[in-house]
């Protein structure tokens, strides 16, 4: 990372660990096999891909045939609701969403609603939790997939997935489980791309069909996701071709990317706990020494079930894009909302769903930690902002 | 790629005339469609030598962006001490030109704001000294009311808790 720089945005993307590229490495030039060849250096690629499955999969719990590898996140998330929807349109046309989706959900939801598929988005409360008993209230008889985001990428909530994946199976008939062939019923899909490495899931003990990630949120590279299919699950692939990935997903497997990611998995995995406590410790501090330093600041999310990494705030009579140019001015990388807000001048949905007004969604700071972050780029944080803070004020035509 | 141009960075860390004026000539106030957000200008009206009206004093405020503070920071230090018929010809392109740099497109509406406030801060001196109203000025300030009528219902209740944080 750049020296005398903070960057404070791991939300949006993480560098690469120095273990994982010297992973990778052999994959490029000398490992560099079609994994669907015969030959030895086919084979080699092949055996590559499953431990690599393995690696994944051992960090949520799966079964290694329930992983497919993607190019992201967002692939895996539309794979979800457009291969479902068209796999299950016989059953039913209804899928329920949250209100505060990623946009590769929103839109995807957005563009069944063209496609005669009917879209429920759950309202949530003022910290950003889906109420399972509204999950309850809004399944039907032609529902087929119910999907909610596990953490937030932008206010870090932690939703009770255990809780909503569990009314989901239990509105199934027992016999229609999908391990006899994947009979009509309602799939509970999360998209875990904020939470998978830095908190631990199990896609058993948390009821979960259908689970998406994506390498590069966790010190992997870039181009390179997943997801996770119950056994049994009917879902029609988006990439049509020579069949890899049990079909679900064509197109010749990006070797050297997953060799990474399975590797980052492996590293989270070793050091999910230590981590999680020093982040939060780290994050707890940030938070309470703003919250202290500065006056009518406001945190945005939950104060305690949220993601080890993630403090966003909204400030009053202050516009988010000049304080992101501020701190960046001075060494630090923050973003506002999300790191799309700078093609969008629109608020952030999320925010707008936990209440904001729009002004005040404006007015929002992302910071979130990661691997590399130390006591002291929180210190110096905390040591510039309150200044940043009152030069934006004091342009403000809102101010006291 | 830097998303901003040197001059535009220049403008936003050390924004000329930033502020309020007390007992001002003339009032403006803009707002953008697209992100909601509001800027304030402020008039003090004086005379040159020849006897005609000048701007003696200007300064702003704004809830905006990077680019809406570097353009009315460069428009203020622009017309400073100009005649007000010159002062409304400036255009929102002249102002993008000197900073140097071509816009993101969903960005020229923040450099409008900087412009519409200005002219509504001239209007608002019309009104109030009962000095006939310009045919073009009369249309553009329909345009920017007009404007404001849209933010507020896109923005529900953006006005109304604006004045509620003016009461404060
Ligand atoms: C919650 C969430 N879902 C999906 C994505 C998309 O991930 P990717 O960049 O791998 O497409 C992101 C990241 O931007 C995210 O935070
Ligand atoms: S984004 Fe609001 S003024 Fe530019």
């Amino acid at each position: 990372m750049t020296e005398n720089k903070i960057y404070l945005d791991y939300a949006a993307t993480t560098p690469v660990d120095p273990r994982v590229t010297k992973a990778m490495l052999p994959y490029f030039s000398k490992k560099f096999g079609n994994t669907m060849s015969l030959h030895s250096f086919g084979q080699e690629a092949k055996q590559a891909l499953e431990e690599s499955r393995e690696m994944v999969a051992d960090l949520m719990g799966a079964k290694p045939n329930g992983i497919i590898f993607t190019s992201s996140a967002t692939e895996s998330n539309n794979l979800v609701l457009k291969g479902i929807a068209f796999a299950n349109k016989a059953k039913g046309r209804h899928i329920i969403i949250s209100s505060i989706e990623h946009p590769c959900i929103m839109e995807s939801a957005k563009w069944l609603e063209t496609q005669g598929f009917e879209i429920t988005r759950l309202k949530v409360d003022k910290y950003g939790f889906v109420n399972p008993d509204d999950v309850k209230k809004a399944i039907k008889k032609e529902t087929i997939l119910v999907s909610i985001i596990h953490a937030s990428n932008e206010i870090g909530t932690i939703q009770p997935i255990e809780e909503i994946g569990k009314i989901c199976k239990d509105y199934n008939p027992p016999t229609t489980l999908p391990a006899e062939g994947g009979a009509p019923r309602v799939y509970f899909h999360t998209d875990a791309t904020q939470s998978f490495g830095k908190i631990p899931i199990d896609v058993n003990k948390m009821n979960i069909d259908l689970l998406s990630a994506s390498s590069h949120k966790m010190y992997g590279p870039k181009g390179v996701g997943c997801l996770f299919v119950r056994e049994g699950t009917k879902i029609e692939p988006i990439l049509h071709g020579g069949g890899h990935e049990g079909g679900l997903r064509s197109s010749t497997v990006n070797v050297p990317g997953i060799v990474g990611f399975a590797e980052a998995c492996k590293i989270c995995k070793m050091e999910m706990k230590k981590e999680a406590q020093r982040l939060t410790k780290l994050r707890d501090k940030l938070i309470k020494g703003i919250l202290k330093k500065i006056e009518d600041v406001h945190l945005n999310g939950n104060p305690k079930k949220r993601l080890p990494n993630n403090a966003n705030f909204w400030f009053s009579f202050v516009e988010g894009e000049s304080l992101v140019i501020q701190l960046d001015l001075l060494g630090i990388a923050a973003s506002t909302g999300s790191a799309c807000a700078t093609v969008k001048l629109e608020p952030s949905h999320v925010l707008l769903a936990i209440g904001l007004k729009p002004q005040e969604a404006h007015g929002s700071l992302r910071l979130t930690l990661g691997r590399w972050t130390k006591e002291k780029d929180i210190d110096y944080v905390l040591k510039v902002l309150p200044g940043i803070i009152k030069k934006l004020r004091e342009i403000s035509p809102l101010k006291k | 790629m830097k998303i901003y141009s040197k001059e535009i960075i220049k403008h936003f860390k050390n924004p000329k005339n930033v502020g309020k004026i007390k007992d001002p000539d003339g009032v403006g106030e803009a707002g953008n469609l697209i992100c909601g957000d509001v800027m304030k200008l402020y008039l003090k009206i004086g005379k040159n030598k020849e006897g005609e009206k000048i701007i003696k004093d200007i300064k702003f405020e704004t809830l905006g962006c990077v680019v809406a503070i570097a353009n009315t920071s460069l428009l203020t230090t622009m017309i400073k001490g100009k005649k007000l018929e010159d002062a409304l010809k400036i255009e929102k392109e002249d102002l993008i030109k000197r900073l140097g740099q071509p816009l993101p497109p969903i960005k020229i509406h923040c450099s409008i704001l900087a412009v519409d406030a200005l002219k509504e801060a001239i209007y608002d001196y019309y009104l109030k000294n009962k000095i006939p109203i310009p045919q073009e000025l009369k249309k553009e300030h329909q345009g920017i009311i007009k404007t404001r009528e849209e933010i507020e219902k896109k923005y529900k209740g953006f006005t109304i808790f604006e004045e509620e944080i003016l009461r404060k």
